[in-house]
């Protein structure tokens, strides 16, 4: 045995001292390439709080410092009045909670009914609904106008909130969650006496819970990121939403703007992003990886 | 008796889910449906007593449109360049990821970051990384106050800058910062998508490659690309749906009029289309755009399936 093993590592030995050598460049080539495209990733992100942070004046140097001579915080304060951010970051909060909290409950009833109880026409009912998830939203929104319109809630909250509470997804992904919750636990409830809220409160809710976690992040997400139905709905001033605020609070997309405020703007939008990113991403990657649609 | 309530019951629970998809998806169907066949339709005459014939007009109409077609070939072009450019850069740094140890998880984060972020915020960073400050027109007596970082860097680099979004900028610069932009915001969900269908594939089939004594590139197309096809294909249908949507990451650079100065509406897409159509109220037009938009959509998703089906069944 020992001879076997020692003739074995003479040989490789000699094979690999030549490996060696290209393993440790072919490692070095992996962890260079990975190194440009990390810069390349981050490269925005820096450019945007480095801009932030220069007086007009340093911004418009013909060759960009890196990093501010004088930092000038003040632009923050000047981002936050005009494009009158206090107001827009409060009406999308508003409008991403009670979304959000509405379309939870709609989402675990629905769910429930789906994994739990048994009802003619269960299976195609699901089909169809699973079914709408190919068409594209664009096809939904020619008529959902004219609807709204006729319901007499343009330029109003509800229209922000309730075309969008129901998400055949977020539907499918509790079911499948919910499923997974072995029936005895049902069927001892019934037996005990439990209601059928008492047991999805008590049992099915604190068993899903990282899947609720993942749909309410990605919804307050989709609340902070959506643009084009507020443009259309609601660009009133009183519930314009952040991302439309944002944009119309600078609209030439060329020509001489305050870049410093602009960026330190964009910075301020994208601050709570990066904070849940920070804190709950484990979350988010588990939602996306499942759905691949944006916020 | 147990079964007839829970029948009722379910009912109960389902309602409110069911009467908000009757209002905002089933009729929709319906009504885009409609619309699009009835000839020249708008909701404005509707409302105000007008009836219309039915008719595909607003289908031969559409397709006649030159705005239309512009609009089309914008939107394909950058699906067809910015999916496969995107989905090869993910599969190349997913590849790297999973073959490093000391670092991967920071890395991994740092490839996840542009995904949890606002398409139109971050449009603006790259506007202002390409934007030219200054009375620039293209002409001898310009000044340029600024050029902007990225030309900082080609004329460091001993190039010469380029017009990418200033008036006077051509289709081509402005398409070449649509695409960077685009691919740039596309990784990290592919990374995330193929890195985790990489540290699913077993062990086995690498240490039987090497006792083969396969080269690298070898193990690569044999090995790692054929059993991460179905992930390979999950990541391009979805990147061509998203593609064929695309609207808000050009408004993040141009703004609402989706294009330089002198040239708006030049990068306008098929969603741009619906939406400027549903604005003027012409509801027939932007419901066959709608239809059209969709059926390329279902058409680019079968051929996908079926040509990966086919490639992972090799």
């Amino acid at each position: 045995m020992e001879e076997i093993r020692t003739m074995k590592e003479k040989d490789m030995n000699d094979v690999t001292s030549k490996q060696r050598v290209a393993r440790i460049i072919g490692k070095t080539l992996i962890y260079l390439f990975l190194a440009v495209m990390a810069v390349i990733v981050l490269f925005p992100f820096y450019w945007m709080i480095n801009s932030s942070l220069k007086s007009l004046e340093e911004y418009r140097l013909s060759m960009p410092t890196f990093w501010p001579r004088h930092i000038l915080w003040s632009n923050y304060r000047d981002a936050f009045t005009t494009a009158q951010l206090g107001r827009l970051f409060l009406n999308t909060l508003y409008v991403g909670v009670v979304s959000t909290i509405l379309s939870l409950i709609i989402t675990v009833l629905s769910a429930f009914a789906f994994a739990r109880l048994e009802f003619k026409g269960k299976g195609i009912l699901f089909a169809g609904l699973l079914a709408t998830m190919m068409i594209p939203g664009e096809l939904f929104t020619i008529t959902n106008y004219s609807t709204v319109t006729t319901f007499g809630w343009i330029n109003t909250y509800t229209v922000l909130i309730v075309p969008f509470l129901v998400s055949v997804f977020y539907i499918y992904l509790l079911r499948q969650n919910f499923l997974q919750i072995p029936d005895e636990l049902y069927l001892a409830a019934k037996v005990d006496g439990t209601s059928d809220l008492k047991y999805l409160w008590t049992v099915m809710i604190p068993l899903s819970l990282p899947t609720l976690i993942s749909i309410t992040i990605l919804k307050m997400m989709g609340a902070w990121n959506s643009y084009i139905w507020p443009r259309l709905v609601a660009n009133d001033e009183a519930h314009r939403l952040i991302t439309n605020g944002l944009r119309n609070a600078f609209t030439e997309a060329s020509g001489d703007i305050n870049y410093p405020v602009q960026m330190a703007a964009v910075a301020l939008v994208s601050l709570p992003l990066f904070l849940v990113f920070v804190f709950l991403r484990k979350y988010i990657m588990k939602g996306v990886s499942r759905s691949g649609i944006k916020g | 008796m147990v079964e007839s309530k829970q029948q009722w019951k379910a009912w109960v629970y389902l309602l409110p889910c069911l009467v908000l998809l009757a209002i905002f998806t089933v009729w929709p169907i319906i009504n885009t449906v409609r619309m699009a066949f009835l000839e020249n339709y708008n909701g404005l005459k509707e409302a105000g007593g007008e009836t219309f014939r039915f008719g595909i007009s607003n289908f031969t109409k559409v397709l006649e449109y030159k705005r239309f077609l512009q609009c089309l070939k914008t939107t394909m072009l950058l699906c067809v360049i910015t999916v496969p450019v995107s989905t090869f850069l993910a599969l190349l740094i997913s590849v790297a990821l999973n073959s490093i140890k000391v670092l991967q998880k920071p890395l991994q984060t740092i490839f996840f970051l542009p995904y949890v972020t606002n398409a139109i915020a971050i449009g603006m960073v790259f506007a202002a990384m390409f934007n030219i400050v200054g009375s620039f027109y293209g002409t001898e007596n310009e000044i340029v106050v600024t050029a902007g970082i990225v030309n900082n860097v080609i004329e460091f680099f001993g190039g010469t800058r380029v017009n990418w979004i200033n008036y006077g900028s051509t289709y081509l610069a402005n398409m070449t910062v649509m695409v960077i932009y685009i691919v740039w915001n596309a990784l990290p969900f592919k990374i995330l998508i193929l890195l985790s269908g990489l540290q699913s594939i077993n062990k086995q089939y690498y240490d039987a490659a090497k006792v083969d004594g396969s080269s690298k590139g070898r193990i690569f197309w044999r090995i790692t690309v054929p059993l991460l096809g179905p992930m390979l294909a999950y990541v391009i249908i979805t990147g061509f749906i998203g593609g064929f949507k695309e609207y808000t990451s050009i408004v993040g650079i141009f703004g609402a009029s989706m294009g330089p100065a002198h040239d708006a509406k030049r990068l306008n897409t098929m969603v741009g289309f619906i939406y400027d159509a549903l604005a003027s109220n012409q509801q027939g037009r932007a419901s066959a755009a709608a239809i059209i938009l969709f059926g390329i959509i279902l058409v680019v998703t079968l051929i996908n399936l079926r040509v990966s089906n086919r490639k992972v069944h090799y």
